[in-house]
């Protein structure tokens, strides 16, 4: 919303400068965005009056002159036509800077003769076109300030202009009455009274209005109009014509910048037929699904059954309260005029509105909500300033409908007010800021002004008390802690859990991303989703179009881009919800880290090596660690499709439980995220980690053995195709109590094994508690862990 | 007598090496070396004699024993110093790579936002990212046709044909936390609800998510100066700054009321944000005491019970803070921005230990 400081003192008696006004209007929640004043650029510039001027020794066309200015006498050499003796002019001194010119000027020599400063045009002062010579003012002293003689002879030339942003609820402050209010009720000057004034019309309209029967509720709450014969339309005053110019608007002709002027003046979208291109009365109804308007801005709409049009005879001619049509439309030839003040549906209107895609000024102001109660007088105001710029002779008003009673009272609970504001605001000071912005005190409660929909409940009333107090003085008062002393631990065992894999991973060298929680449908699928469910309905992108199923795709498609910019060898987590559905909560928490390329760059060492999938099981390994997930867990096959089938595994408790997955990606799967491999990966789901079952900090108590602990290494010979934790959970299991671990050192494929066939080597420690172990009693166990492994695996000891 | 211990303490001296150590080890006091054949003399004298030779013999042996033991020291270490002396390694080769890991800005920014909180006793809330349109809008007192709702740019979810229901929503802000807490919890209450928020908008200083941070408290007389407190606190901690002035603008939101935009005062020197001083003010966030019919609608008696709200953005937190130039570049993963902007690992924000390095 913009409007001049000239326009702001038709409603407000003020003499408040306007950095004054700019301030207050933001701490008032009306938001300064911009302030445009010419004055600024004027600042240094002083009235001077040539005393004496000569021919230039040297030149035909300048002139030697000699002015009197606030700083003495001052010689200035000048090439205009109209610099001669007598003329009192605008000066423009060394050091100043010259906005037309775009320079800042300095005793200059011109022709052999010094000049010190320039006497201005209106183009260099950029006050207007004209540079057929220097300005000659026609009063004026010497050394007063320019700005001084523009703001008391010529006022709008440095109009500053100011621009402010309107939150949703300030429908009232849609027009420069309600922003002078506001300034009013904060004891920024006085806020000036409407004219309440009626013209009597000399004739009966000869266009009638109804509303149907089923446009009255939710559609139109009343129409008026009147005729206005015998206008005479055409260029709007200059006056007029420079507000909205000032404001961003272009002037149309009178009739049009009448009601642009009373849309921004009073926040009162108005509109004017063409009376001679309607046909027949007027009808406010429902559209029709498939009804089209040609709209003023010559764009054609078609309409949804409930819409509310305006029709003639001839059809809809007008878009109820958003915009008029075309074809009635006022033009310079326009003799007869229709003039409408309506109220219409707030709510109807924001659909409509959205639904057709028309961001009209009216649309803006309707669906915010216009004052009610000033409806029958907006169309007295407008009647006269028709008549007063126009001329012609107004019909009586017609009206259908009923202007909608909306008063209401809320009470005002003045220490309610102290107790949430928290700011020690006396009673009488919050009761008068109400009244100065329009309520009508009775008792406690505060009757709301008819122009503030927004108004409903007693917050609203303690909103406005506080703004007009101003929220800037608040004073913050300590909040004081829940309970004394330490403050408790706030985090939840998942948001913990959270952080130490992060910190964990992190730790392990990976660098952590965060990718966007939407990707592409063919990535989506690529991962199990890519489904209706988890689809966006209005995407910015076709690349952002689907909930991520997992987050690897992001961490690929981040690695993707990383290796187009050259760099190869990555390490990438990222923490963060997956989708497995479109419904609140079918969401889950996953920990993704991805190695792409080389362990590292190449080195002196030799430790330079392609990722493989024991460098994702060491991490996963650690990361699970860290959150808590027992040590013992099962490695099982069968994850998903889009890892290598033989080369990954799924880190469970049971068949159901997964914690993780870690192994090589699917070889196709990189090749369509354009991922160049190897390229090793695991997903955690630290949701599926149990938590402890006990409470408190206590460790179990730590049992060391003074007895010497024995290992044993054993190597057998087993199908290639057995694992090696079956292998180890077999050697285990043969004493439990004796055997504290089993480790797997070596695994051998080839020399005289034979084909399928593979060696396992594993250390097996034995630690004893009661007795130290004599050499049979290691062999006993010796003889058990072969037995063991050969039973569950088939294979036997290697000789 | 003293003819052999001058002899022995000289050759042992001059010894060359271990082996010519034991050599005169044996001529001297091996079983039938010089000092033993006259120890095993001792027998043949008289008790006088023996009382004066003895002992001397047996000191003797020691001595002798003595320099041969520092002697074996000594060439060891002679040994060992040659060796060392040929063991060199170029020190200045580089070491075995590691890989250096990082931990994200906004995950980091994130923890220095709980732990001040967190003191203040403001617990960790979460929600779902997708949610229905009740608790992203209705609930927070946002009304179908209310124009807040046009402007937020809001992401809807597809759906399905047939399912009447009006289409979830990739929720606007994290406000809906504060309803589900609420509901949950009831007051009174403390949290603080981080996370990815959704808008459809992007240009240079907007993305499609980004993350906010929500705060709501609620009490029998929670109060705006409370808020004002409350944030003045967070500034000063979080900027780690020992003095800042905050302006509140009176401002609007649905779910608030009153409701306050926030500045902070700050300073703009080429390029650079300080934080606490200078003349100009950065809007950091929006807030306001929470309305009535919010605290209605998620169960909690707006009589009884009344607090505060607000909202961060946590990326332009981090950008402030850190100065970091380009929202867009958080959600690229740029190794080079990873690197360059992330935290290293065990750099762990505390309120004891202090926020950043």
């Amino acid at each position: 919303m913009k409007f001049t400081l000239s326009w702001l003192k038709d409603h407000l008696d003020t003499t408040a400068s306007v950095d004054e006004i700019a301030e207050t209007l933001t701490d008032l929640g009306l938001e300064v965005e911009g302030i445009e004043d010419p004055a600024k650029a004027l600042a240094n510039f002083t009235i001077a009056k040539v005393t004496h001027a000569e021919q230039h020794p040297d030149a035909d066309r300048l002139r030697v002159c000699t002015v009197a200015t606030n700083e003495g006498d001052k010689q200035i050499v000048c090439g205009a036509p109209n610099a001669r003796e007598g003329i009192t002019v605008v000066l423009c001194k060394p050091g100043d800077y010259v906005p037309g010119l775009d320079i800042t000027l300095s005793v200059g020599k011109i022709r052999g003769v010094e000049s010190h400063g320039m006497m201005a045009s209106m183009k260099e002062l950029e006050l207007g076109d004209d540079h057929d010579g220097i300005i000659e003012l026609p009063s004026g002293n010497v050394g007063d300030k320019f700005t001084d003689w523009l703001a008391a002879n010529s006022p709008e030339k440095i109009d500053p202009v100011i621009e402010i942003a309107i939150t949703p609820n300030r429908q009232d402050a849609l027009g420069v009455h309600g922003v002078a209010r506001d300034l009013a009720a904060r004891g920024l000057g006085t806020l000036k009274p409407l004219k309440v004034d009626a013209v009597a019309g000399s004739f009966k309209s000869p266009i009638n209005v109804t509303i149907d029967d089923d446009t009255r509720e939710n559609g139109c709450e009343v129409f008026a109009g009147r005729l206005i014969k015998g206008v005479k339309n055409g260029p709007s005053p200059e006056w007029l014509q420079q507000r909205l110019t000032a404001i961003g608007l272009r002037p149309i002709s009178a009739l049009v910048d009448i009601t642009n002027f009373f849309t921004f003046d009073r926040n009162r979208p108005l509109h004017v037929f063409d009376a001679d291109k309607v046909s027949g009365d007027l009808r406010v109804h429902r559209a029709k699904d498939g009804d089209t308007l040609v709209g003023l801005d010559e764009k054609e709409y078609t309409f949804k059954a409930g819409q509310v049009v305006i029709s003639d005879d001839r059809g809809i001619e007008s878009i109820g309260g958003i915009m008029g049509g075309l074809a009635t439309g006022c033009t310079e030839e326009t003799t007869n005029v229709f003039l409408e003040a309506a109220v219409w549906d707030h709510i109807q209107i924001a659909h409509t509105g959205r639904a057709l895609k028309i961001n009209s000024d009216a649309r803006y102001r309707n669906e915010r909500g216009i004052d009610p109660a000033y409806n029958m007088q907006a169309i007295e105001d407008a009647t006269q300033m028709i008549l007063d710029l126009c001329g012609g002779e107004a019909s009586e008003v017609i009206t259908a409908g009923q202007v909608p009673d909306v008063s209401r009272s809320y009470r005002l609970d003045a220490k309610r007010v102290i107790s949430l504001v928290g700011m020690d605001i006396p009673e009488a000071e919050q009761r008068q800021t109400l009244t100065a912005l329009g309520f009508r005190m009775e008792g406690d409660q505060a009757h709301v002004p008819s122009w503030r929909a927004d108004v409903k409940g007693e917050a609203d009333l303690v909103e406005e008390v506080a703004r007009i107090a101003s929220l800037t003085k608040l004073v913050g008062k300590p909040l004081p802690r829940l309970q004394n002393g330490i403050p408790k631990p706030i985090l939840s065992p998942m948001q913990k859990r959270e952080r130490t894999a992060r910190r964990t991973i992190a730790t392990l060298g990976y660098n952590e991303c965060v990718t966007y929680t939407f990707i592409d449908k063919a990535a989506a699928t690529l991962f199990g989703g890519g489904n209706d469910a988890t689809m966006l309905a209005n995407p910015i992108s076709s690349e952002m179009s689907h909930m991520r199923p997992s987050l690897l795709p992001g961490l690929l498609q981040a690695a993707a881009r990383n290796q187009a910019r050259g760099y190869a060898d990555l390490a990438l987590f990222e923490v963060g919800h997956a989708f497995e559905g479109g419904e609140p909560g079918e969401q889950n928490l996953q920990v993704a880290g991805l190695l792409v390329g080389r362990s590292g760059p190449k080195d002196v060492h030799g430790a330079m090596r392609a990722v493989d999938l024991f460098d994702v099981k060491a991490d996963a390994e650690a990361a699970l660690a860290a959150i808590g997930a027992p040590a013992k867990v099962q490695i099982l096959r069968g994850g998903e499709g889009w890892w290598h089938p033989g080369r990954h595994g799924r880190i469970c408790l049971g068949p159901k439980k997964v914690l993780g997955v870690f192994g090589e990606l699917h070889p196709k799967v990189l090749d369509e995220m354009g991922v160049k491999g190897p390229a090793v990966a695991f997903v955690l789901y630290p949701e599926n980690v149990p938590l402890p079952r006990k409470s408190n900090a206590t460790r179990s108590a730590l049992m060391q053995n003074d007895l010497q602990a024995v290992e044993r290494d054993f190597a057998f010979v087993v199908d290639d195709s057995v694992e090696a934790l079956t292998l180890v959970n077999a050697a285990a299991g043969a004493d439990k109590a004796l055997i504290e671990e089993v480790r797997v050192f070596d695994e051998f494929i080839g020399g005289n094994l034979g084909d399928g066939k593979k060696s396992l080597a594993i250390t097996v420690r034995l630690q004893p508690t009661d007795k130290t172990l004599k050499e049979k009693d290691i062999e006993a166990v010796a003889e058990k862990i072969i037995q063991k492994v050969s039973k569950a695996t088939g294979g036997e000891l290697r000789g | 007598m003293d003819d052999l211990r001058t002899k022995y303490l000289d050759l042992i001296n001059t010894a060359g090496d271990e082996a010519a150590l034991e050599e005169l080890r044996v001529q001297a006091v091996g079983k039938k070396g010089e000092i033993s054949l006259q120890m095993r003399s001792l027998g043949k004298m008289t008790p006088e004699e023996r009382q004066v030779a003895g002992p001397a013999l047996n000191a003797l042996k020691d001595e002798i024993n003595a320099a041969l033991a520092a002697k074996k020291a000594a060439l060891a270490d002679a040994a060992l110093d040659a060796r060392l002396a040929n063991e060199w390694l170029d020190v200045t080769l580089p070491a075995r790579p590691q890989r250096q890991g990082s931990v994200h800005p906004i995950s980091q920014v994130t923890e220095e936002v709980s732990a001040i909180f967190a003191d203040m006793g403001f617990a960790v809330a979460e929600g779902p990212q997708i949610d229905t349109d009740w608790y992203v809008f209705d609930a927070l007192n946002i009304p179908s046709h209310h124009p807040a709702r046009a402007e937020m740019d809001t992401f809807y979810m597809n759906r399905a044909e047939g399912d009447d229901r009006p289409p979830h929503i990739l929720r606007t802000h994290t406000s809906p936390v504060q309803i589900r807490s609420m509901e949950a919890q009831g007051a009174p209450i403390r949290i603080i609800a981080p996370g990815r928020v959704y808008r459809a908008d992007y240009d240079q200083t907007h993305t499609p998510m980004f993350h906010q941070v929500e705060g709501l408290c609620i009490g029998k007389d929670v109060s705006m100066a409370n808020l004002k407190w409350c944030l003045e606190e967070f500034v000063k901690a979080f900027f780690e700054v020992d003095h800042v002035e905050l302006r509140f603008r009176a401002s609007h939101f649905p779910f608030t009321e009153p409701s306050a935009e926030v500045d902070i005062q700050c300073s703009w020197e080429n390029g650079v944000l300080k934080v606490g001083e200078g003349d100009d003010w950065m809007e950091i966030l929006g807030s306001g005491m929470v309305h009535p019919k919010v605290l209605e609608n998620a169960g909690v008696d707006p009589k009884e019970y009344q607090g505060f709200a607000f909202g961060i953005g946590i990326d332009r937190l981090a950008m402030l803070k850190y100065g970091i130039p380009d929202l867009r570049a958080f959600f690229d993963s740029d190794l080079r921005w990873l690197k360059h902007y992330g935290f290293t690992p065990l750099d762990v924000p505390t309120l004891h230990g202090g926020l950043s390095k």
